[in-house]
């Protein structure tokens, strides 16, 4: 007891100031006691409501009767020396009467009964009087000199003014009637005579007198008209003339740019200029060019947005104007916090109500991701919750997601992330491969390799092995992975949200760096990958900048330097990467790559390409020795020369196309009947074999349609040994066919190499083609299936000792499926049309045979 | 990665069989495939054997972390454990205590844990013996030693120590830079 004693003594203490000492706060209202207050009318009953206008008519029908009384020795002596007041009852009265008698109106308003005409006379009276009562102030400020006006004037005024009251009447009629005859009847008792007789008679005289002393009101109407008139003129006016400033957008003289000092202007300018260039032709003015006008638009962009010079201007080149000002603009937003739930250790549903519980609003990311939230507001640190501290999810970026989920990691796997710090990527490979398979993740700075080591043992992953070392020198040490994944370090032109010190701090050389790193990065993820990896042989690249020398053009690079292929990304939105950027022609498969930017996705800005690799060899033809030894300056030149010559090569290629697609076949045909008989020969000789292997390649298409190229089937790693014996036939060029036995006729050997280069273009750009129609998988699957074919074909050619083609039957392989291949639309028909499929790549030995025949000839020639 | 010597594997078993008994072997013996205990640089990693292949192939100087790791030899050549080690004691510990809501943040910045933020204790709790703390949502938050046995405890001041804190999940942001 004594301590509890205590403990209540302590409390006391510790109250501070006590009870009394606190002063009492002002009260407050709420705010429906304050609006009563001031707005009475409002909480009236329908009764009181009643009794009140009763009120109202009562005093005004007492004023018109001592107006008339008044008035009626003299009617027409409307004179200004009237007050006020008795002016507007003089209106209020005069003016309904006439409404009654008007030319205008008598079709529908004939005096027939008192009451009827009485209702009016009222009602007209209520509703002017409130709008009555500016005019009538109006009227005393101006002067006389205005009432000499025409009739004509007056009377359309007049007709207005009573139409716009009859309408008005009408409206509140029904609403009105009731209340207000029972009002009139008793009221009128003793006044009905006098008002109704004078309302009768009064009008008519008043017509007489228009021309000399108009009605007040009239007079007042007509004004107003005018004065309506006026006014509208003068807006009219005014609004042309803001059109014609916006329009006519001042070119600042050179001096005078250091005028615009507040951010305000520099908006306003930039604005301005945006619209000036958005319809260039009509509102430039004839002295500047259009890169006068995208100069200051740029110095204003870089002092509103505060970036420097050079990034605008690539920002310039990249977005179109509109758009670039969202993203100008959402870079300065953050974006909102999302975490992404560790399905090793929980559920999503079970974590977000467990956040919830304290006191988190949050929301699943939308319908492409399973595992991610969007935490709206929070009560508690995101980043300090016993939920976060036990591993149940981790802070991660909605665009971090998305290279995962490229990368589609299986079960089993031996996958790399390249650099892999904070270990948020990694932990999601982690967390989908459910902890089985290895894991390697690798980063180059120690200090950041540790927070690996901690998010890995937070979110219990034991799959990891951890190494730190510079990702380029990772194939010295292991290849042959199944997956990896590139998150390049990159400029972060794309979170700039994050980091806002890369607005001023990147530069030419920055990138330059930047681009070569990520190169080398990238050929070295693809050297350790395997092509011959069953599941796998992927490699995902992806940063968070937006610009396309860091993306597009690392991996158009790849592309040159390394038997790989870009394969659709899986991810439903986006947008496509670049094919032509500026001057530069990147690979058309670059349209199978992803963009995410702030302005349009709501997520940082990232760029996502997906890789197949198809052959472990190294291509030797592309000069990728002296690659990794290449200062910035080299690889620049070296790189923008390539550029140059893909632009010349490019016009070549397509004409080259355009020949092998129209001549070959037709040359083809006459050859075909020929070489049908040695053909059949080999089918009979073959056709056990093929047997097997059509059912096999069913097998791995159905496969192939129904997954995503995944399940391992032996057909594949036949047709990858093929692969790559095909490869080193072409990409060897010059060493090529050691082992085909006799071949190279050493006079040819150039004008091959050339073909076959061209050739690789040209199956590269029908493979592309081939792409564009929906189904992706098929082309491989042709590509195979021709492999397959090649192989056999090879066999029976050494044994004819017929090949010294060789070398150059890929590119006819090529040809040859540009020209058979039909594209297929539904994925239903495919397995219909997979036998007939067989069946073509079966004929295709035809054409091909024939093609090197005649080529045979030729060469003899 | 090394293999663990004699004493030294003596001395961690003896370690973990403080926390979770007899089950150490399951550990071991585990039906999913080989796993067992390396060292690298008086570290002591846990790992599967296929992951141990794999790891063997990177140059020591570059790894940093297989697995998970357990704790550390100290220079005297004692055993600490590291709150890393917590997923695997957890499954399989003898006796837990968990902890009140109130008391839960203060544990997870590294203090003991007194009686009157006991929420429950097992049982058959030795006087210092290992303990695993929970709250009371059943979420692992670090462990510790138990100060006093069950029935000791029952009988405490509140304000007296029932767990003597080792290491806590606060840890991983408190001291991420030392967690190897």
């Amino acid at each position: 007891m004594g301590r509890k004693a205590k403990f209540t003594e302590g409390v006391v203490a510790k109250k501070g100031p006590g009870r009394k000492t606190k002063k009492q706060k002002d009260p407050l209202f709420s705010k429906a006691l304050i609006d009563a207050k001031e707005s009475n009318d409002a909480k009236l009953s329908s009764r009181q409501r009643k009794r009140a206008r009763k009120r109202i008519q009562k005093v005004e029908q007492r004023k018109e009767k001592q107006l008339l009384k008044t008035q009626s020795p003299s009617p027409h002596d409307n004179s200004k020396e009237s007050s006020e007041e008795s002016s507007d009852e003089e209106e209020l009265l005069l003016k309904p009467s006439k409404a009654g008698f008007s030319d205008h109106n008598n079709q529908w308003l004939k005096p027939k009964n008192k009451t009827s005409s009485k209702r009016q006379l009222h009602k007209t009276a209520e509703d002017e009087s409130d709008s009555e009562d500016d005019e009538i102030e109006d009227e005393n400020e101006n002067s006389e000199a205005e009432v000499d006006e025409s009739d004509e004037d007056m009377e359309e005024a007049e007709d207005d003014s009573e139409e716009d009251q009859d309408e008005s009447e009408e409206e509140q009629d029904s609403d009105e009637e009731s209340d207000n005859l029972k009002v009139q009847k008793l009221n009128d008792l003793d006044s009905d005579s006098d008002s109704n007789e004078e309302d009768n008679f009064s009008p008519e005289s008043d017509d007489n007198d228009e021309n000399d002393d108009l009605l007040p009101i009239e007079k007042e109407s007509k004004k107003l008209k005018k004065r309506q008139e006026k006014e509208d003129k003068l807006a009219e006016e005014e609004l042309q003339l803001n059109i014609a400033n916006q329009e006519k957008f001042i070119f600042p003289a050179k001096g005078s740019e250091d005028d615009v000092k507040s951010l305000q202007d520099v908006q306003q300018r930039i604005r301005e200029i945006v619209s000036v260039l958005a319809d260039f032709k009509k509102l430039r003015d004839g002295k500047h060019s259009r890169s006068d006008y995208l100069e200051i638009l740029k110095n204003d962009l870089c002092t509103y947005y505060s970036y420097n010079e050079f990034l605008m201007d690539k920002l310039l080149q990249l977005f179109p104007l509109s758009e670039l000002l969202e993203f100008l603009e959402a870079s300065e937003v953050q974006r909102p916090l999302t975490i992404r739930t560790n399905s090793l250790k929980t559920r999503r549903r079970d974590l977000a109500q467990a956040l919830i519980s304290r006191g988190v609003n949050l929301d699943p990311i939308g319908k492409w991701s399973k595992v991610g939230l969007v935490v709206y507001s929070s009560q508690v640190p995101m980043g300090a919750t016993p939920e976060y501290l036990a591993g149940h999810y981790i802070i991660q970026g909605a665009s971090s997601m998305l290279p995962v989920m490229a990368l589609a990691p299986q079960e089993n796997e031996r996958i790399l992330d390249m650099s892999s710090a904070p270990g948020g990527k990694a932990s999601h490979i982690s967390a989908i491969m459910k902890n089985t398979g290895v894991l390697f993740a690798n980063d180059i700075n120690r200090d950041r390799i540790k927070a690996v080591v901690g998010n890995f043992h937070r979110m219990g992953i034991i799959n990891s092995v951890i190494t730190c070392m510079d990702g380029r020198n990772y194939p010295q040490y292991m290849k042959g992975f199944d997956r990896v994944l590139l998150d390049a370090p990159c400029t972060g032109t794309g979170v700039v949200a994050k980091d806002a010190s890369v607005k001023t701090s990147k530069d030419e050389i920055d990138i330059q760096r930047c681009y070569n790193l990520q190169r080398q990065l990238l050929l070295a993820a693809i050297d350790s990958v395997s092509a011959k990896s069953s599941t796998g042989g992927y490699i995902v690249y992806s940063t968070c900048s937006v610009l396309p020398e860091e993306n597009e053009w690392v991996i158009d690079f790849a592309l040159k330097k390394r038997n790989v292929k870009l394969v659709s990304t899986g991810l439903d939105f986006g947008t496509d990467g670049f094919v032509n950027y500026r001057h530069y022609r990147f690979h058309p498969t670059l349209k199978l790559t992803k963009r995410f930017y702030p302005h349009t996705h709501n997520m940082d800005g990232f760029f996502v390409a997906k890789l197949k690799k198809f052959s472990d060899v190294i291509p030797k033809s592309s000069n990728d020795t002296d690659e990794p030894a290449e200062d910035i300056e080299d690889s620049k030149r070296a790189a923008e020369v390539s550029d140059e010559e893909e632009e010349i090569e490019s016009p070549k290629k397509k004409a080259k196309i355009s020949e092998n697609g129209v001549n070959v076949p037709t040359k083809l045909n006459g050859i075909e009947k020929k070489t049908k008989k040695l053909d059949k020969k080999i089918k009979l000789v073959k056709g056990t074999k093929e047997k097997v292997q059509k059912k096999k390649a069913k097998i791995v298409n159905q496969e192939q349609i129904s997954e995503e190229e995944s399940n391992n089937t032996k057909k594949k790693k036949r047709s990858k040994k093929a692969d790559k014996l095909d490869n080193s036939k072409t990409k060897n060029d010059n060493q090529a066919n050691k082992k085909v036995e006799g071949i190279s006729k050493t006079n040819n050997v150039k004008a091959k190499n050339k073909k076959s280069e061209n050739m690789k273009n040209i199956s590269k750009e029908s493979k592309i083609k081939n792409q564009a129609s929906p189904s992706l998988e098929r082309v491989d699957d042709s590509t195979e299936k021709d492999k397959g074919k090649n192989k056999n074909k090879n066999k029976k050619l050494q044994n004819k000792a017929v090949d010294k083609k060789s070398k150059i039957s890929s590119s006819k392989k090529s040809d040859l499926i540009e020209w058979t291949d039909v594209p297929m639309d539904a994925a239903k028909k495919i397995s219909n049309k997979m036998k007939k499929n067989t069946k073509k790549t079966i004929g295709k030995l035809k054409p091909r045979k024939s093609d090197k025949s005649s080529k045979k000839f030729k060469n003899k020639k | 990665m090394r293999r663990l010597s004699e004493e030294r594997t003596r001395i961690l078993f003896e370690k973990l069989s403080k926390y979770i008994g007899t089950n150490v072997k399951l550990l071991i013996e585990r039906p999913d495939g080989l796993y067992c205990f390396r060292e690298q640089k008086d570290r002591i990693y846990y790992v599967s054997e296929k992951i141990l292949k794999w790891a063997n192939n990177m140059p020591p100087e570059h790894l940093i972390c297989v697995g998970t790791c357990f704790g550390k030899f100290t220079k005297s050549n004692k055993f600490r454990l590291h709150v890393t080690a917590l997923s695997y004691l957890a499954p399989y510990a003898q006796s837990k205590i968990w902890l009140k809501a109130a008391a839960e943040q203060q544990f997870l910045y590294g203090n003991h844990v007194a009686k009157s933020g006991l929420g429950r204790i097992s049982e058959n709790a030795e006087k210092y013996q290992g303990v695993v703390v929970y709250s009371m949502t059943d979420l692992p938050l670090g462990f510790g030693v138990a100060a006093r046995s069950t029935a000791e405890c029952k009988h405490a001041d509140p304000l007296a120590t029932v767990c003597f804190h080792q290491a806590d999940i606060g840890e991983y942001i408190r001291s991420e830079e030392d967690l190897l």
